[in-house]
């Protein structure tokens, strides 16, 4: 048997496909943050509770109104990411004026109250939502078994941030978008209404993590507390991959997935830090992250 | 040289003399109050096994003891230590310093405990420990200021792993929790395993919490043991058996062996996923008449089943509060004699008695997950298969690294 550094082939080639399929929920989440902060400037400490409120949305509405997944996949986000675009527009605007220190303060305490409020309903012990009837079941790669709804996830989840990515550096929407958070006064000059562009920068941020949500629903216990441990994780990769870079969020998250999935085999102690490792390293060395610009 | 010695004579016998006026002093309530601490994670990964519902049953035992001890009323103060020992233990020296608590309860997280009992032994106070899990909290940390009292990881390993071993699960993968409970637990199990014949063939130690466990269960499948042994609690537990089972670990013939599993967690998972796992329990809801009565009370002041830890807090609150009834006084030193004198039989407790180590030793019971067919509504969850007698199931003392046993 072909050994990697003490490893087997087989062992090491699954823990890569675990890893990137890690990356990419890492990536999907942090390209939402990356959008909220590149575009609006808001550190949105929320994100991780908005993801959370997408997978259980996602439960609920199984639950209690019969809505299957795929229903899920294309109302939850928007149902969340309306939420989201109420938060903005009688919140987060507001303050907008003041340091971004309140913006982080606010969504902050926004995501204690979210989890606080769940958590005396529902507890923390969690439900599960079942895996769809089509992905039950696993792919045979040869070197492992991969359950069908984890690859689906890959897929999923890089199509979506290719999506994104596409629609704010390659259209005319996406470069009114950029411009308006660059020089909102001239924008506006042109007849372009940029606080509702802003608005809807938002729900777009909070629909991708609530996107985020509905697929980890099968994946994990939804629970009120699943988004909180996620949240700091994503953070570190939106800072390694240089605050509001959306290729940086994207390739980021897809790294550190890998790296940390080859943490888990070689020092599995060292797994949850391995990132804020590499986080320390990279603001070291280049503080701007690797796809920032410096400033 | 007479005089040093006269002089030397007399103050001892003045200090004698004052201990003991202080000691008379102290054959009453402190402050006329019994003052408990309830001390638990209220927020995290292990609240729906203690948590609000173990505050709701040290509360029952208050109310059903009438709410005061000898005339002098009893106080409960609460706080989440989000499973932080940092936390934990500055909040207990708050409680101590400011409010004079005279006893800690609750306590879920072993590293939290641990990190209590330093607190509760230097101010010379009492805790009594229901949550945790740590064999070590009565070994080598064992303290003459604390007592734990539901379960701890070894009656854990020698219960389920044993019935494990004995029905031909004889490799073993652990799967641990990087931390004091963890390790506890994977040192129990491994030297059981050991001694039953089988063999432990690898395993890993995964960060608390961790969420995402593909990894460690694809090393699992790939060691090619026939049981991988689940050395963690909570959310944890849960999210592994959950990946399991997504990965078809039990599809390719090997077996998870729950080795801490509480009620909440089979009740989260189900029993689809969760169906025939062996695992030892303290308390079990629906195990007798006495031990129903007790958890449709709980029922209908929570709106779910009790945990055995949570029925625990109600046995130990009791329990204590009747000794400082007995005894006339909260000194912790007099009450936990007097709470080591009084054998314990309750709806909790068979055949318990606190051992000088602080170890309450009572029962224990193997039992084994329903299957969806054999369950008749939301929480008939377990079927008890056999009882392990109190002398058997926990660390002999003869055993014992503990400074308050004599070996």
């Amino acid at each position: 048997m072909m050994m990697i550094f003490g490893v087997p082939l087989a062992v090491f080639m699954g823990q890569l496909t675990l890893g990137l399929v890690n990356g990419a929920f890492y990536a999907l989440l942090s390209l939402g943050l990356a959008v909220i902060f590149g575009l609006l400037k808001i550190v949105n400490f929320a994100h991780g509770a908005q993801y959370m409120l997408g997978a259980f949305a996602t439960l609920l509405a199984f639950q209690y109104l019969g809505i299957n997944y795929w229903l899920a996949l294309l109302l939850v986000p928007l149902v969340v990411g309306a939420f989201g675009m109420l938060l903005e527009r009688y919140l987060l605007r507001r303050i907008s004026h003041l340091d971004h220190l309140y913006g982080l303060l606010l969504t902050f305490g926004l995501a204690l109250i979210f989890e606080g409020t769940l958590v005396n309903f529902f507890g923390v012990s969690g439900a599960r939502y079942a895996t769809p009837e089509v992905f039950q079941g696993g792919l045979n790669l040869g070197f492992m078994f991969l359950p069908t709804y984890r690859a689906w996830v890959l897929v999923a989840a890089l199509a979506m941030c290719l999506f994104t990515w596409f629609m704010i550096e390659r259209t005319r929407l996406g470069a009114y978008l950029r411009a308006g958070t660059e020089n909102s006064q001239l924008m506006q000059a042109f007849g372009v209404n940029v606080p509702l562009l802003i608005t809807l920068t938002y729900g777009f941020g909070v629909g991708l993590a609530a996107f985020a949500g509905v697929l980890a629903a099968p994946l994990y216990p939804v629970s009120p507390t699943m988004g909180s441990s996620l949240l700091i994780v994503v953070f570190a990769v939106v800072v390694i991959g240089g605050m509001g870079s959306i290729l940086g969020a994207i390739m980021t998250g897809l790294a550190m997935g890998i790296i940390e999935g080859l943490t888990k085999v070689y020092y599995p102690e060292a797994a949850n830090t391995v990132i804020f490792l590499v986080m320390i390293l990279v603001l070291m060395f280049r503080p701007a992250g690797l796809f920032g610009k410096e400033a | 040289m007479t005089f040093m010695k006269k002089t030397l004579t007399a103050s001892i016998a003045v200090a004698a003399a004052t201990s003991m006026a202080i000691s008379t002093a102290h054959a009453e309530i402190s402050d006329g109050e019994v003052r408990i601490g309830y001390l638990a994670d209220m927020s995290g990964t292990y609240r729906d096994l203690a948590g609000p519902g173990g505050l709701a049953a040290m509360e029952m035992a208050i109310e059903d003891f009438g709410g005061s001890v000898n005339g002098a009323p009893i106080e409960v103060f609460s706080a989440d230590d989000r499973n932080s020992a940092d936390v934990g233990a500055n909040t207990v020296r708050e409680w101590i310093d400011r409010d004079n608590v005279d006893m800690v309860g609750g306590l879920v997280a072993s590293s939290v405990s641990i990190a209590v009992t330093k607190v509760v032994e230097e101010n010379n106070k009492l805790a009594i420990i229901s949550g945790s899990a740590a064999s070590s909290i009565t070994n080598e940390h064992c303290t003459p200021n604390h007592i734990h009292y539901v379960y701890d990881t070894y009656p854990l390993a020698n219960g389920t792993a044993k019935a494990v071993v004995d029905q031909g699960g004889d490799s073993w993968f652990m799967l641990t929790a990087d931390y004091a409970f963890g390790h506890a637990l994977e040192g129990d199990v491994t030297k059981v395993v050991e001694e039953s014949g089988g063999e432990i063939v690898g395993g890993v130690r995964h960060p608390f919490p961790t969420s995402d466990f593909s990894s460690y269960i694809l090393q699992a499948q790939g060691s090619g043991a026939k049981i991988v042994g689940l050395a963690n609690a909570g959310a944890d537990t849960v999210n592994a058996i959950t990946t399991a089972s997504q990965f078809g670990l039990t599809q390719s013939g090997q077996q998870l062996a729950g080795l801490l599993i509480f009620l909440n967690d089979v009740h989260a998972l189900g029993l689809q996923a969760t169906q025939n796992l062996l695992l030892t329990t303290g308390w079990y809801w629906d195990m007798d008449e006495e031990a129903r009565a007790w958890a449709d009370r709980y029922y209908e002041e929570v709106g779910a089943r009790p945990t055995m830890v949570q029925a625990g807090i109600y046995s130990s609150t009791m329990h204590y509060l009747k000794s400082v009834e007995a005894a006339g006084t909260d000194d912790p030193e007099v009450v936990r004699a007097q709470m080591a004198a009084e054998p314990i039989n309750d709806f909790f407790a068979r055949n318990g008695q606190i051992r000088e180590d602080g170890r309450m030793v009572h029962d224990m019971y193997l039992a084994q997950v329903k299957t969806p067919e054999e369950s008749t509504n939301e929480w008939d969850l377990y079927k008890i298969l056999s009882t392990i007698p109190a002398d058997e199931a926990y660390r002999p003392l003869s055993e014992s690294q503990c400074d308050l046993v004599q070996n």
